[in-house]
């Protein structure tokens, strides 16, 4: 049990991955020289040297290209990119091959490729680097999309990750990686959503940045007298619906929080699959509480204003409730 | 009459005044009023369903009598000869 | 919906027995409803026609809650929700209040408010066959959800709730220790001769007809209670109402714990035989939760008996808004001293709590005396 952060976990991951295999090598912009945009990957270049720790050009398509190439080729690429906005750039790699030449292939070509990106608002990058576009990756049969909040899973993703045959992609919130925490030993799965507090009045289901602002207003709604049962999807694709939706059942009430914007969302896809599988043992209509739909904004009180906040959370919680509470 | 018939006909005239009682549980020999929780409201009106349905007259210095199962079942017995 | 004690809140309506444009008169039982103290048959108070329902069966309702119309003009909401009464779309329930609308609009929005019932209390309740109509919810905007539902069904039935009662019985016991002033007196009396006058009186009845000792307690205490209105009558406003006519409350033990005080009316009136009669049916009313809703609200003096269970004298709490309560012990052989000699006698001990706020013990002992020298001449009761 060592104290670390969310990004020091992220670059001891790196690190664990590139000694224990040596096809794995990283790449994207300013991962070597400068150290990675959120200095995820300082000093790995003067460590393991330029041919797998390697700066790239400003071209989302091309780097992410050359990853799926070197992916089929045998190696075991990690492609950063520098904000999930970027990665638009590669969205025609990403899923018109990463995500389909299995099967286009008939199974004879896999593709292992892992994509780390940077996700979400909260730093004042305003609206070309601040959005939560995860969803829409999730949406996308044929790769995994992941959601480390924690420190061990944002250690322990990379390398279940890695292992996998199929393209994974990673998002790390940019409020996360200066949360400090303890890492355990234990293995983490990409398969399972994870109970970050047990309760049993009411199913609260978040993942990524909004983990954390979730937890503090289970604590709140506590000690209004509500037991929060708390999920951390972890995995945004594919779903762990068994978890979901048997909390649900069980509290018969739910509010999911997705810093995404509300409209085709992560949050409307689990509250779609909670009526199709347990509406008849819900108390309440199911409640979100999403980021205001508008590009996010750069004033420090503005921004917040849009994103998921404790208040907020507490709010839409409470409403699920009528006299009982 | 049987004795058997003078047992069902007290457990039903029994069950009529206090149906929340299970008759299974009886203990032939335990005082009534004890173990059901009967007063003497209760026995009066088990004298009054044992009048009605056996035509059994129990003069008030018997109703005594009726406070086991036992002694209540030999007593009719005696009494319906 | 009628209050039936000073601890009742809400009452739920299990059955209507008279339908609209029936013709009642006072006294009728116009409908059945399930309180903490079992079902109670609702009396009405005045002659007229029964115009329209208000409830529908099985809806809860607080306490000044209308719940029909006698002699009023028909409320088009009303009528039409009493003419659909077996409806089970949700969407046209009809709201527990008449809406005073012009008919051709009818507001279904509004209407709908009412039924809002969550899925899974709706799942739940087909499961049981319990039917939620009319029910009030806890859940957001007053929705029926899950933890509404009755978790076994006799919503409908009728009968005893033990743990309701116990509830009802916590309440008026704890409102009455904290606002009675309590005193208590005990005279122990000599019973050899009445009882003696009843086993000569029942050896020569059917058991139909049999009287027991209670009965001639309780005629003992009402004609005592009559002579001294200080032990008779409800405090209430801060100041004693005296009342004329004696109704004792007869306090009945429920077998599995549980005690309800019906009132038997005019027991000072009333001959020993008309009196035992109305006891033993009072009895064996409130043992099957049977009671009408006068019943509960009527009785101006209870009078309690532990004899059965053998304990010698019993200390009352005093059932609001009543001021007194007379108990009776067991029935127990005791050498007495009668005229200079010991003499095995069957004695028992009247025990009075008061309320210090109306009598003192001065009339407290006056009136056990009274009881006594009735007792003692059990032929002229």
């Amino acid at each position: 049990m060592t104290e670390l952060s969310y990004r020091d976990a992220v670059r001891q991951a790196l690190i664990d991955a590139l000694n224990a295999d040596e096809r794995v090598f990283l790449m994207g912009e300013d991962v070597g020289s400068y150290g990675g945009c959120y200095a995820v990957s300082k000093g790995l270049l003067e460590e393991f040297g330029p041919e797998r720790i390697r700066d790239t050009p400003l071209s989302e398509s091309g780097f992410t290209g050359a990853g799926i190439g070197a992916a089929l080729g045998g190696l075991r690429p990690i492609v950063e990119i520098m904000t999930v906005n970027f990665s638009l750039l590669a969205l025609d790699q990403i899923m018109n091959n990463a995500a389909t030449i299995r099967h286009m292939s008939g199974g004879q070509f896999n593709v292992p490729l892992v994509i780390r990106m940077a996700t979400g608002a909260g730093r004042q990058l305003a609206a070309q680097h601040s959005h939560s576009l995860e969803g829409w990756y999730a949406h996308i049969p044929g790769i995994k999309v992941l959601a480390p909040a924690t420190i061990d899973d944002a250690y322990g993703m990379l390398g279940a990750a890695l292992a996998d045959p199929d393209p994974v992609l990673i998002f790390e919130n940019v409020m996360l990686y200066n949360r400090a925490g303890t890492r355990s030993d234990t293995t983490v799965d990409i398969t399972s959503a994870a109970v970050r507090r047990a309760g049993k009045d009411i199913t609260l289901i978040t993942y990524g940045g909004s983990l954390w602002k979730t937890l503090e207003a289970a604590e709140v709604l506590a000690s209004e007298g509500i037991d929060a049962e708390v999920i951390d999807l972890r995995v945004l694709r594919p779903l762990d619906d068994a978890t979901i939706l048997g909390s649900v059942a069980n509290t018969r009430r739910a509010v999911i929080i997705d810093e995404g914007w509300r409209s085709g969302s992560l949050a409307a896809e689990i509250s779609a699959r909670i009526m199709e599988s347990v509406f008849w043992e819900l108390d309440a209509p199911v409640g979100r509480v999403c980021t205001a739909e508008v590009p996010i904004p750069y004033p420090k009180h503005l921004e917040d204003a849009a994103l998921p906040q404790v208040p907020g959370i507490v709010a839409a919680a409470k409403a699920t409730f009528g006299t009982t509470k | 009459m049987t004795v058997d018939e003078i047992k069902a006909a007290f457990l039903e005239a029994l069950n009529r005044v206090a149906p929340e009682i299970d008759v299974n549980d009886l203990d032939p020999i335990e005082d009534l009023r004890d173990a059901f929780d009967l007063d003497s409201m209760d026995i009066l009106n088990l004298t009054i369903e044992l009048h009605d349905t056996l035509g059994a007259d129990i003069p008030e210095a018997d109703v005594r009598k009726l406070t086991t199962m036992a002694s209540a079942i030999d007593y009719l017995e005696k009494l319906l000869g | 919906m009628p209050s039936l004690g000073a601890d009742m809140e809400a009452g739920t309506l299990v059955e209507w027995l008279k339908a609209p444009g029936d013709t009642i008169t006072r006294g009728d039982i116009i409908a059945v409803i399930e309180t903490q103290k079992g079902a109670i048959e609702i009396e009405v108070f005045e002659d007229g026609e029964l115009t329209a329902l208000l409830v529908e069966p099985g809806m809860k309702v607080p306490v000044g809650t209308p719940i029909a119309v006698i002699n009023g003009e028909p409320e088009p909401a009303a009528e039409a929700s009493s003419a659909a009464p077996s409806s089970t779309e949700p969407s046209v329930e009809p709201s527990p209040v008449p809406v005073s609308r012009a008919p051709s609009k009818p507001d279904v929005r509004l209407a709908r408010t009412q039924a809002r019932i969550s899925p899974a209390a709706r799942r739940i309740a087909a499961e049981q066959g319990i039917d939620l109509t009319g029910m009030t919810g806890t859940g957001p905007e007053g929705a029926v959800i899950s933890a509404d539902v009755p978790s076994h069904a006799p919503t409908h039935s009728r009968g005893l709730d033990l743990v309701e009662m116990r509830k009802a019985i916590a309440a008026a016991m704890a409102r009455s220790k904290r606002e009675i002033p309590h005193y208590y007196l005990s005279h122990t009396i000599d019973l050899t001769h009445a009882q003696i006058w009843l086993e000569q009186t029942n050896a020569e009845r059917r058991p139909a007809e049999r009287l027991l000792m209670g009965a001639l307690f309780l005629k003992a205490s009402a004609l005592a209670v009559a002579e001294r209105p200080g032990f008779n009558g409800f405090y209430t406003e801060d100041r004693f109402q005296p009342s004329d006519a004696v109704h004792t409350g007869v306090a009945v033990s429920i077998r599995g714990g549980g005690l309800v005080s019906p009132a038997l009316r005019d027991a000072n009136i009333l001959s020993l035989t008309d009196l035992m009669a109305k006891m033993r049916d009072l009895v064996n009313r409130a043992r099957k939760g049977q009671l009408r809703s006068s019943e509960l609200t009527d009785a101006t003096v209870t009078i309690s008996s532990l004899g059965e269970r053998g304990v010698e004298q019993l200390y009352g709490v005093i059932y609001p808004p009543q001021v007194a309560l007379i108990g009776f012990g067991a029935v127990i052989q005791k050498p007495m001293v009668i005229e200079g000699t010991v003499l095995p006698r069957s004695t028992v001990a009247i025990t009075l709590a008061a309320d210090h706020r109306v009598s003192d013990g001065q009339a407290g002992a006056r009136l056990l005396n009274d009881i006594n020298k009735l007792l003692q001449r059990p032929e002229t009761l």
